[in-house]
Protein backbone atom coordinates (compact mmCIF):
# COMPACT_ATOMS: atom_id res chain seq x y z
CA UNK A 1 0.00 0.00 0.00
CA UNK A 2 1.33 3.26 -1.43
CA UNK A 3 -1.02 5.82 0.31
CA UNK A 4 -1.06 6.44 3.84
CA UNK A 5 -4.52 7.44 5.19
CA UNK A 6 -4.78 10.45 7.38
CA UNK A 7 -8.08 9.65 9.64
CA UNK A 8 -7.84 13.12 11.19
CA UNK A 9 -10.00 14.67 8.92
CA UNK A 10 -13.11 13.30 9.91
CA UNK A 11 -13.10 15.25 13.62
CA UNK A 12 -13.31 18.21 11.61
CA UNK A 13 -15.83 16.96 9.34
CA UNK A 14 -17.90 16.16 11.44
CA UNK A 15 -20.09 18.70 11.91
CA UNK A 16 -20.87 19.00 8.50
CA UNK A 17 -21.49 15.02 8.06
CA UNK A 18 -23.84 14.87 10.66
CA UNK A 19 -25.87 18.07 8.90
CA UNK A 20 -25.52 15.29 5.83
CA UNK A 21 -26.65 12.52 7.84
CA UNK A 22 -30.02 14.53 8.94
CA UNK A 23 -30.81 15.19 5.51
CA UNK A 24 -30.34 11.68 4.55
CA UNK A 25 -32.81 10.76 7.43
CA UNK A 26 -34.95 13.63 6.31
CA UNK A 27 -35.14 12.11 2.72
CA UNK A 28 -36.12 8.77 4.37
CA UNK A 29 -38.98 10.19 6.86
CA UNK A 30 -40.47 11.77 3.55
CA UNK A 31 -40.18 8.82 1.48
CA UNK A 32 -42.26 6.58 4.26
CA UNK A 33 -44.60 9.15 5.24
CA UNK A 34 -45.16 11.34 2.10
CA UNK A 35 -44.58 7.61 -0.03
CA UNK A 36 -46.88 5.36 2.14
CA UNK A 37 -49.78 8.28 1.83
CA UNK A 38 -49.61 8.63 -1.92
CA UNK A 39 -49.07 4.94 -1.86
CA UNK A 40 -52.31 3.89 -0.20
CA UNK A 41 -54.06 6.23 -2.55
CA UNK A 42 -52.53 4.67 -5.45
CA UNK A 43 -53.35 1.13 -4.07
CA UNK A 44 -56.79 2.29 -3.87
CA UNK A 45 -57.43 3.43 -7.33
CA UNK A 46 -56.05 0.25 -8.69
CA UNK A 47 -58.49 -1.65 -6.87
CA UNK A 48 -61.23 1.03 -8.12
CA UNK A 49 -63.51 -0.69 -10.45
CA UNK A 50 -63.49 2.68 -12.64
CA UNK A 51 -61.23 1.55 -15.64
CA UNK A 52 -59.71 4.67 -15.97
CA UNK A 53 -59.21 5.60 -12.23
CA UNK A 54 -57.07 2.11 -11.82
CA UNK A 55 -56.04 2.64 -15.03
CA UNK A 56 -53.99 5.76 -14.38
CA UNK A 57 -52.31 4.19 -11.07
CA UNK A 58 -51.57 0.83 -13.29
CA UNK A 59 -49.75 3.11 -15.40
CA UNK A 60 -48.07 5.60 -12.58
CA UNK A 61 -46.51 2.56 -11.02
CA UNK A 62 -45.46 0.31 -13.81
CA UNK A 63 -43.63 3.90 -15.60
CA UNK A 64 -41.86 4.51 -11.87
CA UNK A 65 -41.01 1.32 -10.94
CA UNK A 66 -39.51 0.64 -14.50
CA UNK A 67 -36.95 3.64 -14.30
CA UNK A 68 -33.69 3.80 -12.35
CA UNK A 69 -33.98 6.16 -9.27
CA UNK A 70 -31.25 8.28 -10.44
CA UNK A 71 -33.76 9.19 -14.08
CA UNK A 72 -36.47 9.69 -11.54
CA UNK A 73 -34.53 11.97 -9.52
CA UNK A 74 -33.47 13.88 -12.52
CA UNK A 75 -36.98 14.22 -13.89
CA UNK A 76 -37.85 15.92 -11.10
CA UNK A 77 -35.08 17.99 -10.72
CA UNK A 78 -36.30 19.40 -14.43
CA UNK A 79 -40.20 19.39 -13.69
CA UNK A 80 -40.52 21.05 -10.32
CA UNK A 81 -39.16 24.41 -10.61
CA UNK A 82 -41.06 24.02 -13.68
CA UNK A 83 -44.30 23.50 -12.06
CA UNK A 84 -43.81 26.26 -9.49
CA UNK A 85 -42.84 28.27 -12.32
CA UNK A 86 -46.08 27.40 -13.79
CA UNK A 87 -48.07 27.91 -10.39
CA UNK A 88 -46.54 31.16 -9.15
CA UNK A 89 -46.29 32.76 -13.02
CA UNK A 90 -42.81 33.74 -11.78
CA UNK A 91 -38.74 32.01 -12.00
CA UNK A 92 -37.74 30.67 -8.49
CA UNK A 93 -34.96 28.92 -7.52
CA UNK A 94 -35.75 26.71 -4.57
CA UNK A 95 -32.60 24.45 -5.32
CA UNK A 96 -32.37 21.34 -5.78
CA UNK A 97 -32.99 19.94 -2.33
CA UNK A 98 -37.18 20.33 -2.52
CA UNK A 99 -36.68 18.50 -5.82
CA UNK A 100 -34.94 15.38 -4.03
CA UNK A 101 -37.42 14.89 -1.30
CA UNK A 102 -40.66 15.03 -4.26
CA UNK A 103 -38.35 12.73 -6.47
CA UNK A 104 -38.62 10.28 -3.91
CA UNK A 105 -41.72 10.53 -2.65
CA UNK A 106 -43.34 10.22 -6.47
CA UNK A 107 -40.51 7.28 -6.69
CA UNK A 108 -40.87 5.21 -3.27
CA UNK A 109 -45.24 5.73 -3.46
CA UNK A 110 -45.13 3.59 -6.78
CA UNK A 111 -43.18 0.47 -4.44
CA UNK A 112 -45.67 1.35 -1.66
CA UNK A 113 -48.52 1.27 -3.74
CA UNK A 114 -47.86 -2.16 -4.13
CA UNK A 115 -47.25 -3.35 -1.22
CA UNK A 116 -50.00 -2.26 0.16
CA UNK A 117 -52.11 -3.64 -2.60
CA UNK A 118 -50.80 -7.04 -2.05
CA UNK A 119 -51.69 -6.46 1.66
CA UNK A 120 -55.07 -5.27 0.86
CA UNK A 121 -55.62 -8.50 -1.38
CA UNK A 122 -54.04 -10.63 1.08
CA UNK A 123 -57.43 -9.38 3.99
CA UNK A 124 -60.04 -11.96 3.81
CA UNK A 125 -63.20 -11.13 1.87
CA UNK A 126 -65.24 -12.26 4.75
CA UNK A 127 -63.81 -9.25 6.90
CA UNK A 128 -65.36 -6.85 3.97
CA UNK A 129 -68.90 -8.73 4.16
CA UNK A 130 -68.89 -8.83 7.69
CA UNK A 131 -68.26 -5.01 8.02
CA UNK A 132 -70.70 -4.32 5.13
CA UNK A 133 -73.23 -6.45 6.86
CA UNK A 134 -72.89 -4.14 9.61
CA UNK A 135 -74.14 -1.34 7.96
CA UNK A 136 -70.31 0.43 7.34
CA UNK A 137 -69.78 2.36 4.15
CA UNK A 138 -67.07 0.93 1.42
CA UNK A 139 -64.96 4.27 2.75
CA UNK A 140 -65.37 2.89 6.60
CA UNK A 141 -64.49 -0.61 5.71
CA UNK A 142 -61.81 0.35 4.01
CA UNK A 143 -60.53 2.46 6.77
CA UNK A 144 -61.51 0.46 10.50
CA UNK A 145 -61.48 -3.13 9.00
CA UNK A 146 -59.45 -4.07 5.82
CA UNK A 147 -56.28 -1.14 5.52
CA UNK A 148 -55.44 -1.11 9.09
CA UNK A 149 -55.05 -5.16 8.83
CA UNK A 150 -53.20 -4.92 5.66
CA UNK A 151 -50.41 -2.21 7.18
CA UNK A 152 -50.00 -4.63 9.87
CA UNK A 153 -49.17 -7.58 7.77
CA UNK A 154 -47.14 -5.72 5.15
CA UNK A 155 -44.68 -3.94 8.28
CA UNK A 156 -41.92 -6.47 8.06
CA UNK A 157 -41.64 -5.27 4.55
CA UNK A 158 -41.90 -1.88 4.50
CA UNK A 159 -39.28 -1.97 7.02
CA UNK A 160 -37.09 -3.90 5.05
CA UNK A 161 -37.37 -1.08 2.10
CA UNK A 162 -37.27 1.80 4.48
CA UNK A 163 -33.87 0.50 5.02
CA UNK A 164 -32.84 0.29 1.30
CA UNK A 165 -34.95 3.68 0.92
CA UNK A 166 -32.21 5.00 3.53
CA UNK A 167 -29.46 3.70 1.06
CA UNK A 168 -30.66 4.79 -1.87
CA UNK A 169 -30.74 8.47 -0.48
CA UNK A 170 -27.53 8.61 -1.34
CA UNK A 171 -28.05 8.94 -5.07
CA UNK A 172 -29.20 12.71 -4.75
CA UNK A 173 -25.61 12.80 -5.14
CA UNK A 174 -26.32 13.26 -8.55
CA UNK A 175 -27.94 16.44 -8.68
CA UNK A 176 -25.32 17.36 -5.48
CA UNK A 177 -27.58 18.17 -2.56
CA UNK A 178 -25.71 17.50 0.58
CA UNK A 179 -26.87 14.02 1.99
CA UNK A 180 -24.49 12.14 4.18
CA UNK A 181 -22.61 11.10 1.00
CA UNK A 182 -23.09 14.28 -0.72
CA UNK A 183 -21.18 15.68 2.79
CA UNK A 184 -18.59 13.45 2.74
CA UNK A 185 -18.06 14.16 -1.29
CA UNK A 186 -17.83 17.83 -0.84
CA UNK A 187 -15.29 17.63 2.31
CA UNK A 188 -13.27 15.08 0.65
CA UNK A 189 -12.79 16.64 -2.07
CA UNK A 190 -11.67 19.92 -0.68
CA UNK A 191 -9.09 18.04 1.24
CA UNK A 192 -8.07 15.74 -1.01
CA UNK A 193 -9.38 13.38 1.44
CA UNK A 194 -11.87 11.06 -0.43
CA UNK A 195 -10.59 7.80 0.14
CA UNK A 196 -10.97 8.72 4.09
CA UNK A 197 -14.59 10.03 3.92
CA UNK A 198 -15.64 7.14 1.65
CA UNK A 199 -14.26 5.04 3.75
CA UNK A 200 -16.23 6.57 6.72
CA UNK A 201 -18.96 6.67 4.86
CA UNK A 202 -19.68 3.19 4.07
CA UNK A 203 -18.60 2.38 7.74
CA UNK A 204 -21.68 4.61 9.12
CA UNK A 205 -23.88 3.18 6.14
CA UNK A 206 -22.85 -0.61 7.02
CA UNK A 207 -22.87 0.13 10.75
CA UNK A 208 -26.92 1.56 10.90
CA UNK A 209 -28.28 -0.71 8.25
CA UNK A 210 -27.00 -3.65 9.79
CA UNK A 211 -27.73 -2.81 13.28
CA UNK A 212 -31.68 -2.01 11.58
CA UNK A 213 -31.90 -5.08 9.48
CA UNK A 214 -31.20 -7.04 13.13
CA UNK A 215 -33.68 -5.06 14.27
CA UNK A 216 -36.44 -5.81 11.64
CA UNK A 217 -35.20 -9.55 11.64
CA UNK A 218 -36.36 -10.02 15.37
CA UNK A 219 -39.26 -8.06 15.19
CA UNK A 220 -40.25 -9.96 12.12
CA UNK A 221 -39.32 -13.37 14.08
CA UNK A 222 -41.54 -12.23 17.24
CA UNK A 223 -44.13 -11.49 15.58
CA UNK A 224 -44.02 -14.66 13.44
CA UNK A 225 -44.06 -16.34 16.99
CA UNK A 226 -47.34 -14.36 18.48
CA UNK A 227 -49.56 -15.13 15.27
CA UNK B 1 -44.98 26.59 -20.68
CA UNK B 2 -43.21 28.00 -23.55
CA UNK B 3 -41.06 24.49 -24.67
CA UNK B 4 -40.11 24.22 -28.46
CA UNK B 5 -40.96 20.37 -28.42
CA UNK B 6 -38.21 19.31 -31.71
CA UNK B 7 -38.64 15.48 -31.63
CA UNK B 8 -36.88 15.67 -34.69
CA UNK B 9 -33.35 16.63 -32.63
CA UNK B 10 -32.56 13.04 -32.58
CA UNK B 11 -31.82 12.99 -36.38
CA UNK B 12 -29.64 16.25 -36.14
CA UNK B 13 -25.77 15.92 -36.84
CA UNK B 14 -24.20 15.96 -33.84
CA UNK B 15 -22.41 18.94 -31.76
CA UNK B 16 -18.77 16.81 -33.20
CA UNK B 17 -20.37 16.61 -36.52
CA UNK B 18 -20.19 12.60 -36.26
CA UNK B 19 -23.32 10.64 -36.00
CA UNK B 20 -26.64 12.01 -34.88
CA UNK B 21 -28.03 12.26 -31.36
CA UNK B 22 -30.14 8.83 -32.01
CA UNK B 23 -26.62 7.39 -32.37
CA UNK B 24 -26.27 8.46 -28.77
CA UNK B 25 -29.24 7.08 -27.59
CA UNK B 26 -28.21 3.45 -28.84
CA UNK B 27 -24.73 3.46 -27.44
CA UNK B 28 -26.30 4.66 -24.58
CA UNK B 29 -29.27 1.89 -24.70
CA UNK B 30 -26.42 -0.81 -25.74
CA UNK B 31 -24.35 0.12 -22.92
CA UNK B 32 -26.86 -0.29 -20.23
CA UNK B 33 -27.87 -3.92 -21.61
CA UNK B 34 -24.53 -5.06 -22.05
CA UNK B 35 -23.64 -3.72 -18.71
CA UNK B 36 -26.53 -5.38 -17.17
CA UNK B 37 -26.58 -8.77 -18.84
CA UNK B 38 -22.63 -9.36 -17.61
CA UNK B 39 -23.12 -7.92 -14.22
CA UNK B 40 -26.22 -10.58 -13.97
CA UNK B 41 -24.76 -13.63 -15.12
CA UNK B 42 -21.43 -12.71 -12.75
CA UNK B 43 -24.15 -12.22 -9.68
CA UNK B 44 -26.18 -15.48 -11.48
CA UNK B 45 -22.95 -17.72 -11.05
CA UNK B 46 -21.90 -16.04 -7.45
CA UNK B 47 -25.05 -15.89 -5.80
CA UNK B 48 -26.00 -19.40 -6.12
CA UNK B 49 -22.64 -20.25 -4.87
CA UNK B 50 -22.94 -18.72 -2.05
CA UNK B 51 -26.67 -19.57 -1.92
CA UNK B 52 -25.63 -23.18 -1.74
CA UNK B 53 -22.72 -21.97 0.64
CA UNK B 54 -25.19 -20.83 3.08
CA UNK B 55 -27.16 -24.20 3.59
CA UNK B 56 -24.05 -26.44 3.61
CA UNK B 57 -23.71 -28.42 7.65
CA UNK B 58 -20.42 -26.87 7.52
CA UNK B 59 -20.36 -23.38 9.65
CA UNK B 60 -17.20 -21.57 8.64
CA UNK B 61 -18.50 -21.62 4.66
CA UNK B 62 -21.89 -20.29 6.71
CA UNK B 63 -20.06 -17.44 8.13
CA UNK B 64 -17.97 -16.22 5.27
CA UNK B 65 -21.06 -16.48 2.87
CA UNK B 66 -23.51 -14.71 5.86
CA UNK B 67 -20.55 -11.69 6.30
CA UNK B 68 -20.59 -11.68 2.23
CA UNK B 69 -24.46 -10.93 1.81
CA UNK B 70 -24.27 -8.34 5.25
CA UNK B 71 -21.43 -6.50 3.53
CA UNK B 72 -22.73 -6.16 0.27
CA UNK B 73 -26.65 -5.68 1.06
CA UNK B 74 -25.76 -2.72 3.98
CA UNK B 75 -23.61 -0.20 2.05
CA UNK B 76 -25.54 1.64 -0.97
CA UNK B 77 -24.62 0.71 -4.10
CA UNK B 78 -23.11 4.63 -4.59
CA UNK B 79 -20.60 3.89 -2.06
CA UNK B 80 -19.59 0.02 -3.29
CA UNK B 81 -19.28 1.74 -6.98
CA UNK B 82 -17.22 4.74 -5.70
CA UNK B 83 -15.44 2.00 -3.57
CA UNK B 84 -13.84 -0.01 -6.41
CA UNK B 85 -13.80 2.98 -8.18
CA UNK B 86 -11.57 5.36 -6.62
CA UNK B 87 -10.31 3.30 -3.65
CA UNK B 88 -9.86 -0.20 -4.10
CA UNK B 89 -6.78 0.42 -6.95
CA UNK B 90 -5.00 2.44 -4.89
CA UNK B 91 -5.17 0.98 -1.47
CA UNK B 92 -5.40 -3.02 -3.25
CA UNK B 93 -2.98 -3.04 -6.09
CA UNK B 94 0.50 -2.84 -6.52
CA UNK B 95 1.74 0.49 -8.43
CA UNK B 96 2.74 -0.79 -11.23
CA UNK B 97 -0.97 -2.37 -11.56
CA UNK B 98 -2.36 0.93 -10.94
CA UNK B 99 -0.33 3.02 -13.30
CA UNK B 100 -1.45 0.19 -16.32
CA UNK B 101 -5.14 0.95 -14.91
CA UNK B 102 -4.45 4.77 -15.53
CA UNK B 103 -2.83 4.24 -18.78
CA UNK B 104 -5.84 1.94 -20.22
CA UNK B 105 -8.90 3.42 -21.98
CA UNK B 106 -10.89 4.99 -19.35
CA UNK B 107 -14.17 3.89 -20.83
CA UNK B 108 -12.97 0.35 -20.27
CA UNK B 109 -12.16 0.98 -16.89
CA UNK B 110 -14.94 2.38 -15.96
CA UNK B 111 -17.67 -0.60 -17.91
CA UNK B 112 -15.15 -3.17 -16.54
CA UNK B 113 -15.67 -1.09 -12.75
CA UNK B 114 -19.44 -1.20 -13.05
CA UNK B 115 -19.92 -4.87 -14.26
CA UNK B 116 -17.66 -6.13 -11.66
CA UNK B 117 -19.27 -3.71 -8.93
CA UNK B 118 -23.04 -4.13 -10.01
CA UNK B 119 -22.40 -8.24 -10.10
CA UNK B 120 -20.99 -7.91 -6.66
CA UNK B 121 -23.65 -6.12 -5.49
CA UNK B 122 -26.55 -7.90 -6.95
CA UNK B 123 -25.24 -11.68 -5.87
CA UNK B 124 -25.43 -10.92 -2.46
CA UNK B 125 -29.56 -10.49 -3.51
CA UNK B 126 -29.57 -13.50 -5.61
CA UNK B 127 -28.01 -15.77 -2.97
CA UNK B 128 -30.57 -14.70 -0.40
CA UNK B 129 -33.65 -15.80 -3.07
CA UNK B 130 -31.26 -19.53 -3.91
CA UNK B 131 -30.97 -19.79 -0.10
CA UNK B 132 -34.95 -19.20 0.68
CA UNK B 133 -35.61 -21.48 -3.09
CA UNK B 134 -33.33 -24.24 -0.93
CA UNK B 135 -34.83 -24.05 2.63
CA UNK B 136 -38.69 -23.58 1.04
CA UNK B 137 -37.53 -27.88 -0.15
CA UNK B 138 -39.29 -30.20 2.21
CA UNK B 139 -36.41 -32.13 4.46
CA UNK B 140 -37.30 -35.30 3.04
CA UNK B 141 -35.85 -34.20 -0.46
CA UNK B 142 -32.31 -34.20 0.86
CA UNK B 143 -33.07 -37.52 3.03
CA UNK B 144 -33.94 -39.20 -0.25
CA UNK B 145 -31.62 -38.27 -1.79
CA UNK B 146 -29.06 -39.42 0.27
CA UNK B 147 -30.84 -42.67 0.81
CA UNK B 148 -30.25 -43.24 -3.02
CA UNK B 149 -26.81 -42.71 -2.30
CA UNK B 150 -26.24 -39.99 -3.95
CA UNK B 151 -23.53 -37.11 -3.16
CA UNK B 152 -24.06 -33.94 -0.95
CA UNK B 153 -22.79 -32.20 -4.45
CA UNK B 154 -25.45 -34.71 -6.46
CA UNK B 155 -28.26 -34.20 -4.33
CA UNK B 156 -27.71 -29.93 -5.08
CA UNK B 157 -27.51 -30.42 -8.54
CA UNK B 158 -30.31 -33.33 -9.24
CA UNK B 159 -32.70 -32.45 -6.64
CA UNK B 160 -32.58 -29.61 -4.56
CA UNK B 161 -31.33 -26.89 -6.94
CA UNK B 162 -33.41 -27.51 -10.28
CA UNK B 163 -36.54 -27.46 -7.56
CA UNK B 164 -35.55 -23.99 -5.81
CA UNK B 165 -35.20 -22.31 -9.24
CA UNK B 166 -38.64 -22.91 -9.96
CA UNK B 167 -39.44 -21.44 -6.73
CA UNK B 168 -37.76 -18.31 -7.38
CA UNK B 169 -37.81 -17.22 -10.55
CA UNK B 170 -40.52 -14.28 -9.77
CA UNK B 171 -38.22 -13.02 -7.24
CA UNK B 172 -35.14 -13.24 -9.11
CA UNK B 173 -37.22 -11.33 -12.50
CA UNK B 174 -37.63 -8.73 -9.83
CA UNK B 175 -33.24 -8.69 -9.30
CA UNK B 176 -32.67 -8.89 -12.94
CA UNK B 177 -34.97 -5.80 -13.48
CA UNK B 178 -33.00 -4.13 -10.96
CA UNK B 179 -30.20 -4.63 -12.86
CA UNK B 180 -30.74 -2.50 -15.19
CA UNK B 181 -32.16 -0.08 -13.14
CA UNK B 182 -29.41 -0.12 -10.62
CA UNK B 183 -26.81 0.28 -13.85
CA UNK B 184 -27.87 3.94 -13.88
CA UNK B 185 -25.56 4.44 -11.47
CA UNK B 186 -22.69 4.46 -13.25
CA UNK B 187 -23.32 7.41 -14.95
CA UNK B 188 -21.15 8.82 -11.50
CA UNK B 189 -18.28 7.42 -12.74
CA UNK B 190 -18.28 8.56 -15.92
CA UNK B 191 -19.91 6.14 -18.19
CA UNK B 192 -21.91 7.04 -20.83
CA UNK B 193 -25.18 4.66 -20.70
CA UNK B 194 -28.85 5.36 -21.59
CA UNK B 195 -29.43 7.97 -18.25
CA UNK B 196 -26.37 10.04 -18.74
CA UNK B 197 -26.84 9.94 -22.70
CA UNK B 198 -30.39 11.91 -22.31
CA UNK B 199 -28.91 14.12 -20.18
CA UNK B 200 -25.70 14.57 -22.19
CA UNK B 201 -28.42 15.55 -25.33
CA UNK B 202 -30.39 17.92 -22.98
CA UNK B 203 -26.99 19.69 -22.60
CA UNK B 204 -25.95 19.56 -26.36
CA UNK B 205 -29.00 20.26 -27.95
CA UNK B 206 -31.84 21.81 -25.06
CA UNK B 207 -33.75 19.31 -25.67
CA UNK B 208 -33.58 17.52 -22.20
CA UNK B 209 -37.58 16.73 -22.12
CA UNK B 210 -37.10 14.55 -25.92
CA UNK B 211 -34.44 12.94 -24.47
CA UNK B 212 -35.19 11.59 -21.35
CA UNK B 213 -39.02 11.20 -22.37
CA UNK B 214 -37.34 8.61 -24.83
CA UNK B 215 -35.03 7.36 -22.31
CA UNK B 216 -38.12 6.27 -19.72
CA UNK B 217 -39.66 4.80 -22.64
CA UNK B 218 -37.36 2.14 -23.82
CA UNK B 219 -36.38 1.77 -19.69
CA UNK B 220 -40.14 0.78 -19.61
CA UNK B 221 -40.38 -1.30 -22.77
CA UNK B 222 -36.97 -3.13 -21.08
CA UNK B 223 -38.76 -3.81 -18.17
CA UNK B 224 -41.97 -5.17 -20.32
CA UNK B 225 -39.27 -7.46 -22.01
CA UNK B 226 -38.39 -9.03 -19.63
CA UNK B 227 -41.17 -9.19 -17.66
CA UNK B 228 -42.57 -11.20 -20.26
CA UNK B 229 -39.77 -13.53 -21.15
CA UNK B 230 -39.49 -14.69 -17.54
CA UNK B 231 -43.24 -15.31 -17.37
CA UNK B 232 -42.56 -17.43 -20.28
CA UNK B 233 -39.87 -18.96 -18.61
CA UNK B 234 -41.43 -19.85 -15.90
CA UNK B 235 -44.60 -21.36 -17.31
CA UNK B 236 -42.26 -23.49 -19.62
CA UNK B 237 -40.42 -24.37 -16.70
CA UNK B 238 -43.69 -25.67 -14.57
CA UNK B 239 -43.33 -29.01 -13.87
CA UNK B 240 -47.06 -31.14 -13.31
CA UNK B 241 -47.96 -31.06 -9.91
CA UNK B 242 -45.41 -29.21 -8.67
CA UNK B 243 -46.82 -25.66 -8.49
CA UNK B 244 -48.25 -25.94 -5.21
CA UNK B 245 -44.78 -25.50 -3.26
CA UNK B 246 -44.66 -21.72 -2.13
Amino acid sequence: MNYALDWSVIPEAMPFLVQGMLLSLGLLAASLLGGLALGIGLALMRLSPHRWVSGAATVYVSVFRSIPLVLAIFWFYLLVPLLIEAVRGTFTPIGPMYSAFIAFVAFEAAYFCEVIRAGILSIRPGQTSAALALGMTRAQTMRHIVLPQALKVMTPLILTKAIIIFQDTSLVYVISVSDFLGAATKIGQRDSRLIELYLFAGAVYFVLCFAASKCVDIYTQKKRAAA
Amino acid sequence: MNYDWNWAIFFARTFTGVGRYADWILSGLALTIGIALVAWMVALVLGVLLGVARTLPWRPVRVVAATYVELFRNIPLLVQLFFWYYIAPVLLLPQTLQDDLNAAHPVLVQTATAVWCLGLFTAARVCEQVRAGIQAQPPGQFNAGFALGLRRSQVYRHVILPMAFRVIVPPLTSEFLNVFKNSAVALTIGLLELTAQSRQIGEFTGHIFEAFIVATALYFLIAQLIAWLMARLERRLRLPGAEVHR
